[in-house]
């Protein structure tokens, strides 16, 4: 297990070094002289070269980067220019909102998933399964903002159950935040929750065709219990690789149903940002959901010799 | 000496008896159908549109569906069905221009790993596993917050965040492709590495690229749908069923409709790529849809 464990730690840093090194060549050193960028092109020169000096820039570009990743690992990202607080702040308290709410997507598309997947194999080619795959490929084909406005349109315009956005902030109790999150939640997860229920429903039916499923059913365990003990673990391991790759599009999607529903979170700090020029917090809110995709696909890595201990017994 | 030897196994491109089967398998007709739409509607509009898209009339804004106007006029007035026709129009430029940039680069970084193998392969493929850490939503924002939002610096978004799969795709195709007889055949009679990867490789993955590609044509539709929603794609006044939305959603009270026309296009559009690309997998590779 540690030479498994070693072997994914290794990969994980190079990953996140490679990572860090193409955000900060794209954000630091792509656009040239980020102080003028700061300041837009009629700022005076003399202006211009005292930020930049301020902010660092007439540093070699190895001595940032150096400095960029060593302020990450202690938590010190820089001063956005336009907030004037520490990016730091900034992004703890937008990850407060985005987190939870990329938690819930995925706790619901998991849920969908697995409930469609499972009905729709143990119903193969019956009406049932034709119904639900033909439902997922609806689910697959709407884009995930437009179902957001879709869910406004139904439980906020027309029933007025909830608010059509906003967010009333963890401190003014659990629940209110909690229901606020809730349809951003539902529309990220009814779309990969379609895809993931085809890829649970492949998953199943390839699992039911394997001889020790047989085996069980001659040996007279019931359908249902060979499906709960003996299927659902080995179909696991597609489900799973699949889901760690959605957890990259929930993320990607989060930015983009935050603000269909004005949600305050890493994705509006994002899109603030880039209209405030302010690319110290781009970069840093850029990196750091490139590093959760990369570090959930490593959780992935390692799910997989939990579920299936060959997969460790074969790498090593 | 070469008539002893195995032949290359002819490209399931276009087997006999392949459009005989294609009418009949519903996923292939209802995918294309809707695609041929998409097109006819993109084409359709470059020479006639109901009324011009570009005219902004404010005392016919928000005009309801019917008479001239069939599913009525948005805020500025503009015809929902001219905007809808000339949205078609970015969707498909966007999404062949991506996936066009994915595909090339894509499948000849797949077929250089394969054909090199040793660090080359490892090389080209620890940078498609970075590619995956940049959904094309964060690509299209690192190229925005540089280079400022627009069209074009979407589609190269997209097919940047194209290029790991299609590489990916390519490498295991055609790695399964080279430990077939015919390529050792090819290789014992002298045959160097880029003509056999030429003659023998890719004529042999393409299915499995026309598919991919298809698929991914879909994606394109709905990543570029997105950050023209967000304002980082297709630039007014060039109509696009993102920014639709985006406008529609300030309307929802006033004028739920017009948020419901382009998500519908949109959709549609997506789920026709979707299947034809299911159908066509199914059609090139019929054991698979048995199992299916």
């Amino acid at each position: 297990m540690s030479l498994f464990l070693l072997k994914r730690l290794i990969t994980l840093v190079a990953t996140l070094i490679g990572t860090s090194v193409i955000v900060f060549l794209v954000l630091e050193i792509l656009p040239g002289n980020a102080a003028q960028i700061l300041m837009g092109p009629d700022a005076a020169p003399e202006a211009v070269e005292a930020l930049a000096t301020k902010l660092g820039l007439d540093r070699p570009a190895g001595v940032r980067y150096w400095d960029w990743i060593t302020g990450m690992l202690v938590g010190d990202l820089g001063l956005s220019y336009a907030y004037s607080t520490p990016v730091g702040e900034l992004v703890l308290e937008r990850l407060a909102l985005t987190v939870p709410l990329a938690v819930m997507a995925m706790f619901f598309t998991t849920v969908i998933a697995l409930a469609a997947g499972i009905y729709a194999a143990s119903r193969h080619n019956r009406l049932g399964d034709v119904g639900v795959m033909g439902l997922t490929q609806v689910g697959i084909a709407i884009p995930n903002f437009w179902f957001a406005i879709l869910l406004i349109l139904l439980f906020s315009v027309h029933l007025k159950w909830f608010s059509a956005g906003g967010f009333p902030g963890w401190g003014d109790g659990f629940w209110p935040a909690l229901q606020s999150l809730l349809l951003p939640a539902l529309s990220l997860a009814v779309v990969q929750g379609a895809i993931l229920a085809r890829i649970t429903r492949s998953a199943v039916l390839e699992v039911l065709r394997e001889d020790f499923v047989r085996t069980a059913r001659a040996k007279g365990v019931t359908r249902h219990a060979t499906l709960w003990t003996h299927v659902l673990r080995n179909a696991l391991i597609p489900v799973v690789t699949v889901m760690g790759l959605q957890f990259a599009e929930l993320l990607a999607g989060t930015i983009v149903v935050e603000s269909v529903f004005y949600l305050p979170g890493l994705g509006r700090l994002i899109f603030q940002s880039i209209s405030n020029r302010d690319l110290i917090v781009v970069r840093n809110c850029v990196m750091l959901l490139a590093a959760m995709v990369v570090i959930v696909n490593f959780i992935v890595d390692l799910l997989y010799a939990v579920i299936d201990p060959r997969v460790k017994a074969s790498d090593i | 000496m070469s008539a002893v030897l195995p032949t290359a196994a002819p490209p399931l491109v276009v087997a006999p008896g392949f459009w005989k089967r294609a009418l009949r398998h519903p996923s292939f007709v209802v995918g294309a159908v809707l695609t041929l739409l998409l097109i006819t509607a993109a084409t359709l509009s470059l020479v006639w549109t109901p009324h011009s898209p570009y005219e902004v009339e404010m005392d016919r804004k928000l005009a309801p569906p019917g008479g001239p106007f069939l599913l009525g006029a948005d805020a500025y007035g503009r015809d929902i069905v001219s905007l809808l026709l000339v949205g078609a129009r970015a969707s498909i430029v966007v999404g062949l221009v991506a996936v066009s940039i994915g595909l090339l680069i894509g499948t000849a970084l797949g077929l250089l790993a394969s054909a090199k193998r040793g660090w080359v392969e490892e090389g080209i493929m620890r940078l498609a596993d970075f590619g995956f850490a940049f959904p094309a939503i964060l690509s299209a924002i690192m190229l925005t917050a540089v280079f400022g939002p627009g069209m074009i610096n979407a589609i190269i978004a997209i097919g940047i965040y194209n290029i790991p799969t299609f590489a990916r795709i390519t490498r295991a195709s055609a790695n399964a492709i080279w430990s077939r007889e015919f390529v050792l055949a090819a290789r014992a009679s002298g045959k160097g590495a880029f003509s056999i990867t030429m003659e023998h490789v890719l004529p042999n993955i393409v299915s499995v690229l026309i598919v991919q590609a298809t698929i991914r044509f879909a994606i394109a539709i709905l990543a570029e749908a997105a950050l023209s929603y967000l304002g980082l794609g297709t630039q007014p006044p060039q109509p696009s069923w993102g920014r639709m939305l985006s406008e529609a959603q300030t309307l929802l009270f006033q004028a739920p409709m017009l948020a419901v026309y382009p998500g519908v296009a949109i959709a549609l559009a997506v789920l026709g790529l979707n299947l034809l690309g299911d159908g066509l997998r199914d059609l090139f590779d019929p054991r698979l849809a048995r199992k299916r």
